[in-house]
């Protein structure tokens, strides 16, 4: 299983990329295989504000339904519209074509605890 | 404790994700994932492992005339060789289980049951047990299961049997040679909606037969197929699920069943007092339903009518077949004509959606 060192990790697994105030969230090659194949995300509205810890977003798979959580306090500054005609590239593309969503923090935000990909591979057993 | 079927090293080796299911360890998909396997078997074949399944032997000169007051439907009147679906039905009209009852010979049937109403099953044969000429064996333990399911499914059993086979006619049954395996049970049944057969295999021959099936897989494009397929084909195809349509508290009137029900038939059957009086008077039946958004409806979600709640989803999915999400659901009296608007509860937001008659395999 793949995970890219340039970002961090949840506990959740979702993974988190930091540049500057802007920061991109997805899930986890781990957490694509584990729900099998995606269809259908439930984004948020642009501009919307969420807090530490809220649900972010809602994504199904074929058998089940997976909630994504906010690791950072931000508003919602664009959504993976992409994903609306083709949730399987989370599958297919987890890292890249397949993120979910930008938000904007503060200088100062207070992310919820990170793992760095060593970390989050040991955890997962990838 | 979970147990396994005869083939689950072969599971592992083909990658199948495993799970628990009905207390066994089962593949819920293979690493090509679950719309590979459905739409094999809606264009192709597929290959089930449905070894969790109950066998419930009746033999003896009573045997027929036991199982009569047992099952909802004609026994007596069953050839030897045919296949017939029945419920159980107890004192209050609820459905003990569904099952398949198979006439092996005057006097000997085979009864296959869900996995997870086994015992129960077996219990409740015995608690209304009323012929002594008549025995009851549990043969769980001694039948794997195959299902071979899909358009294709008659090519791969011609490979595995002869070309005769193309001349079974559906719920009948041979006993034939399966590759160098002898003694197996091939019923033209299923539970995808699509032509196929189930094999009742003695366990001793479990592993012959599923060599054979896999040295025949790669000319015929059969695929192996886990439970989540096997969940999204039996739903477009609008086949009860036990524990999800039907329980213990609904009636087969209500759920769409009544045509299982032989109500007149000659010593009567249990429960049939129960169904006498509750005929044509289900305040709730069971439909179809399909999202006209893009949104997913699950088990147990609430269907709504502005603000009142009118019912209740027992099954629902993303249809692999269209796309659409759709759903079983029971809905109180004046909801049910097809075409009638309804919103699914997701999680707190609306979905509109319609009531829609008939299979979901083409919407």
């Amino acid at each position: 299983m793949n995970f890219p060192d340039d970002r961090q990790y949840t506990d959740h697994d979702e993974w988190v990329k930091r540049d500057g105030n802007t920061v991109t969230l997805g899930i986890s090659d781990f957490a694509q295989s584990e729900l099998g194949e995606l269809v259908f995300v439930d984004l948020p509205e642009v501009d919307t504000e969420l807090a530490t810890g809220e649900v972010a977003c809602e994504v199904e798979s074929v058998k089940a339904v997976a909630e994504v959580f906010a690791p950072v306090s931000g508003v919602v500054i664009a959504v993976n519209e992409a994903l609306e005609d083709g949730a399987e590239t989370i599958n297919t593309d987890p890292y890249e074509g397949g993120w979910l969503m930008k938000l904007r923090v503060a200088d100062d935000a207070e992310f919820a605890p990170l793992m760095d990909a060593a970390a989050y591979s040991a955890k997962v057993g990838g | 404790m979970l147990r396994r079927t005869p083939f689950y090293e072969q599971h592992v080796a083909l990658g199948g994700k495993m799970v628990p299911f009905a207390g066994f360890e089962l593949p819920v998909q293979y690493p090509h994932g679950i719309a590979v396997e459905h739409n094999a078997v809606r264009t192709a074949a597929g290959l089930f492992d449905v070894s969790h399944m109950g066998e419930l032997r009746v033999k003896g000169p009573g045997a027929a005339a036991q199982l009569s007051q047992l099952l909802s439907g004609d026994i007596v009147g069953m050839a030897i060789g045919e296949a017939s679906y029945h419920m159980l039905v107890n004192e209050q009209g609820g459905v003990v289980d569904d099952v398949y009852a198979y006439r092996l010979a005057d006097d000997d049937f085979l009864v296959c049951v869900n996995a997870a109403n086994r015992d129960k099953d077996r219990e409740w044969f015995k608690a209304h047990w009323t012929h002594d000429d008549a025995e009851l064996t549990d043969e769980g333990d001694d039948w794997a299961q195959l299902a071979i399911q899909g358009p294709k499914a008659v090519d791969v059993m011609a490979y595995l049997c002869g070309e005769a086979i193309r001349e079974q006619a559906d719920r009948t049954f041979t006993e034939r040679f399966v590759g160098a395996a002898s003694g197996v049970l091939v019923a033209r049944t299923g539970y995808t909606g699509e032509d196929g057969f189930e094999l009742f295999i003695p366990v001793a021959q479990a592993q012959v037969v599923w060599d054979a099936i896999q040295t025949v897989a790669p000319a015929t494009g059969l695929v192996s197929c886990g439970l989540g397929a096997r969940d999204t084909l039996r739903l477009e195809a609008r086949n009860c699920l036990y524990g999800h349509e039907i329980n213990d508290e609904t009636t087969p009137w209500q759920a769409g069943l009544g045509w299982t029900i032989k109500m007149d038939k000659e010593g009567g059957f249990i429960g049939r007092e129960a169904l006498a009086a509750q005929k044509g008077k289900a305040t709730e039946r069971l439909v179809g339903l399909v999202v006209t958004d893009k949104r997913i409806p699950r088990d147990d979600m609430d269907l709504y009518v502005g603000d009142e709640c009118i019912g209740r989803i027992t099954s629902g999915t993303r249809s692999p077949s269209t796309g659409k999400g759709i759903a079983l659901a029971y809905v109180g009296r004046g909801y049910g004509r097809p075409g009638t608007e309804v919103e699914v509860d997701v999680r707190g937001k609306r979905a509109a959606a319609v009531i829609h008659k008939g299979s979901f395999t083409t919407l």
